[in-house]
């Protein structure tokens, strides 16, 4: 019941008497200032087991709690974490030291537990979206001494870094196969991380506390509630009225009177989550959504002609949607990556803006009185996704394609999409390794079920080209030669307009002034890093 | 009496079944849990194996075949979300819908029968006028609306109360309820008002019509003469008549907040109030199938429980339905 005083939120309006009485109690428990941050989460955390679900929010939260081998800084580039360092000893095997620390219930940390967790996250039970995938490159570990642990590899595998930078290491002390309910329950939440978990309410909340004995830099913050406030508006209204000291994905509707706001401080960074049109590369016959332009049906799929794709990209103003739909929490892109990331390709920008060279390009491909389109697109998945098709439809009526929008809930729209039953649609990847191979395997190679290649690839794009400058990349193990490839195949299969790029996101957080967030490309919202600004 | 009872329970069965066949089959045409589900960068494979862990890759008629199975053994499914048993997500959110439900329907009483009588004593007076604007307004605004510009002005220009969330709570009977701290109350407040303003509404003008309609009556007037004081005549004899109608729509506004969504669930989701209503919603928007079935299995059950109790007493009333159904 200790309302106003040791459960101070930081900036926390209180009346003066209440401020008074807290600062007392404040300095009789021996505390400086304010200790307890609030976050508002925009998604719910649907479990505290960490190989549960491969779901931002999870992650997001887990990253208090738990520690991965390798991590990524605020500008997404990889750094050690519970790996002091890592190296490759040949073609098919990697060699990790661990870092000496203790778990949150004091037992040390050792290779053990490595070869626990990477054992235990295919096997977690009921697992909707499983952790799995970044582990089965794994075929074998070998505890050389409690501190270093070699991992095997089927064969050359460059990416095995950036996939263990997902999986968060839990001690083996918990035993064989523990349940996802002991997770939520707080019995199992144990890791290295620099918050202990103290409780989970699902749907409202979760709790943590300090951890005193962190290996790394000691957190500022004392207590974190970390707090799930889905609906956008209310979000921000926590935020104003000071029940939170940082929002997450501060909504576009928001940004310009919050970039006014003296009570405000925004941090903002661009993100490696782009968002594109897929076109249909899978139909040689008639695309399903794609007509003559007086809605004749044609023999072929006039997607599958450059020159089509070509002027339907030139037809967008990029800088329009961000300006105007985006609220410039976008900048236009011409590719996955965002710049600065390794493997972006300089000589690939964003596809300028020209009508006219697109009309004629349409003519020349026979079409000189242009098309009937559908584009398709979610209404509830990413920022403005409704209105930035009604854009894009807007711009390619001025040459002369006739497009109708249709948008829809994402349970129905991704069921669709996934049976090709879409011409032209929207849709958003974001690069979570931070490197160009991730879209080029998941998006550009070949639909090929067998070698798990093109898993993402919704338009069936396929060159022969580009697939084989993937395999190339992926058996080169030097990061610098593999940069050269995978911006080569980039450039080629970009240059081939598979997709059509509009922009890629930014992250945007906003805290109370006094407050400052180092913003993460990863779109993870830490509690690490809101500091008091000097 | 008895055999008509069972047959009603046994077409209670029924709807409950066509209730969850329905759920099925309109999940099933939607889409699969999975795609939504799953990691965007998961393989071909892994999402094959996924949906053979859930045991979607079965067809539509042995999935509820197994369903069925279960059911009857106790077992209503886990949330694919959640990895926990559907019945306990629900459960765990369920005190915080009625204690949110029940404070809106004090609200309702305690606030609306007043200013009815107010309103009904004094039709023409300036208060009375605009008690009964007021209630045209708490029957038309959108309570999305409603809840921000609340949020905005008590917890954001006047920092009085908290903006979203639930508050402290207190343990009682192993539940926690956040209206035994008083931290619990302040932020179980605007989301009650919030929920309360349309059976506000609704309760001040049935009291009102109540008052209008009774106080020119002999039993009053003879009241009257009788000498009573003023606030007997009214607080005894004319609320007694009033309050059959009032209970009544009380009882039934009771059951459709907590049952109805349509009502909570905006309320829940401005104020960040983890209640059944989010988590339905949310439920409906990844395909879960386990907590949908379970959830509306709960409302069907509620509302036949209900109906079946409204036609006994019905019956045991009124002896014309009793003759109704010998003949």
């Amino acid at each position: 019941m200790a309302m106003f005083g040791a459960r101070v939120i930081w900036g926390t309006k209180m009346r003066p008497s209440f401020r008074m009485l807290s600062f007392v109690i404040c300095l009789t428990l021996g505390r400086a200032h304010g200790q307890t941050l609030g976050i508002a989460s925009s998604a719910p955390v649907t479990s505290i087991d960490p190989h549960y679900h491969t779901f931002a929010p999870n992650d997001s939260f887990g990253a208090h709690v738990y520690e991965r081998l390798v991590t990524r800084n605020a500008a997404g580039d990889m750094i050690p974490a519970l790996a002091v360092s890592w190296k490759v000893r040949d073609d098919r095997t990697w060699e990790f030291t661990l870092r000496d620390v203790k778990f949150h219930d004091g037992t040390p940390f050792t290779a053990e537990d490595v070869a626990y967790t990477l054992n235990r996250v295919p096997r977690v039970k009921n697992s909707p979206a499983s952790f799995s995938i970044y582990t089965k490159a794994v075929t074998g570990t070998e505890i050389v001494d409690p501190h270093t642990i070699l991992l095997h590899t089927a064969g050359p595998y460059p990416l095995l870094p950036n996939d263990l930078g997902n999986i968060f290491i839990i001690p083996h002390t918990l035993g064989p196969d523990p349940a996802t309910e002991d997770f939520n329950s707080g019995k199992n939440a144990i890791g290295t991380g620099p918050y202990r978990f103290v409780s989970y309410n699902p749907g409202d909340r979760i709790e943590m506390e300090r951890s005193d004995d962190y290996w790394g830099p000691k957190p500022y913050w004392k207590h974190v509630s970390y707090r799930i406030i889905s609906n956008d508006a209310s979000r921000t209204a926590a935020l104003l009225a000071g029940d939170v000291g940082i929002i997450e994905f501060v909504p576009p509707t928001d940004l310009p009177a919050l970039r006014k706001d003296s009570r405000v401080t925004l941090s903002e960074v661009v993100s490696n989550r782009s968002i594109y049109l897929w076109l249909d590369h899978a139909h040689d016959g008639p695309s399903p959504l794609v007509t003559g332009p007086n809605g004749e049906v044609l023999a072929r799929n006039p997607l599958k002609d450059l020159r089509v794709r070509q002027a339907l990209s030139l037809a967008i103003n990029r800088q329009a949607i961000v300006d105007r739909v985006m609220e410039n929490a976008a900048i236009p892109t011409g590719q996955y990556l965002r710049p600065g990331s390794y493997s972006y390709v300089p000589d690939l920008p964003p596809t300028p803006y020209q009508p006219d060279r697109a009309k004629a390009l349409l003519a020349e491909a026979g079409f000189p009185k242009g098309l009937r389109v559908t584009i398709n697109g979610p209404n509830d998945r990413y920022v403005n996704d409704a209105k930035i098709i009604q854009a894009v439809a807007q711009m390619w009526q001025r040459i002369g394609v006739r497009t109708t929008v249709e948008a829809m809930p994402w349970n129905t729209y991704v069921a669709r999409a996934g049976k090709l039953e879409f011409s032209i649609f929207l849709l958003g990847w974001g690069v979570g390794s931070g490197e160009g191979l991730n879209p080029l395997r998941a998006q550009l190679a070949t639909w090929n079920p067998a070698r798990g290649l093109g898993t993402a690839n919704r338009g069936r794009y396929s060159n022969p080209a580009v697939d084989a400058l993937i395999d190339q990349a992926m058996g080169t193990m030097d990061d610098g030669a593999r940069e050269k490839i995978i911006q080569k195949a980039m450039k080629l299969a970009m240059d081939d307009v598979p997709v059509i790029e509009l922009h890629l996101q930014k992250n945007i957080w906003a805290t109370r002034k006094g407050l400052e967030y180092e913003p993460r490309v990863d779109e993870a919202t830490l509690a690490m890093g809101v500091r008091e600004s000097k | 009496m008895i055999a008509w009872s069972i047959r009603r329970l046994v077409q209670a069965c029924f709807v409950v079944l066509a209730m969850t066949v329905i759920v099925f089959v309109g999940v099933h045409v939607i889409g699969n849990p999975v795609d939504i589900l799953i990691s965007p960068e998961a393989d071909q494979a892994e999402r094959a194996r996924i949906i053979s862990n859930l045991g979607l890759d079965q067809p539509l008629w042995r999935q509820y075949g197994y369903f069925l199975y279960d059911a009857l053994h106790g077992d209503l499914g886990r949330s694919f979300v959640f990895n926990e048993p559907a019945l306990k997500l629900i459960a765990q959110r369920m005190p915080a819908t009625l204690e949110l439900a029940v404070t809106a329907v004090l609200f309702a009483m305690f606030l609306g029968v007043p200013l009815g009588l107010y309103a009904g004593l004094k039709p023409d007076g300036f208060l009375g006028r605009a008690i009964m604007a007021g209630s045209i307004l708490g029957f038309s605004l959108p309570s999305f609306w409603v809840g921000l510009m609340l949020i905005m002005v008590f917890a954001v220009q006047l920092g009085w109360l908290p903006s979203t969330g639930r508050g402290q709570t207190e343990t009682l009977f192993g539940v926690p309820w956040s209206f035994l701290t008083v931290d619990g109350l302040r932020h179980m407040l605007m989301p009650a008002v919030n929920l309360a303003l349309f059976n506000i509404s609704l309760v001040l003008r049935l009291t009102r019509a109540g008052v209008r309609e009774t106080l020119p009556m002999d039993f009053v007037k003879f009241a009257r003469a009788k000498g009573l004081s003023p606030a007997r005549v009214i607080f005894v004899h004319v609320l007694k008549n009033i309050m059959i109608p009032v209970v009544t729509v009380l009882g039934l506004e009771l059951g459709s907040t907590i049952a109805f969504i349509a009502f909570a669930v905006v309320t829940e989701s401005v104020f960040a109030w983890p209640g059944m209503g989010k988590l339905i919603i949310d439920s409906i928007n990844v395909l879960d199938r386990p907590v949908i079935v379970a959830y509306l299995m709960m409302i069907v059950l509620l509302f036949v429980a209900i109906n079946l109790v409204v036609d006994i007493l019905y019956m045991l009333l009124d002896p014309r339905v009793r003759l109704e159904r010998k003949s």
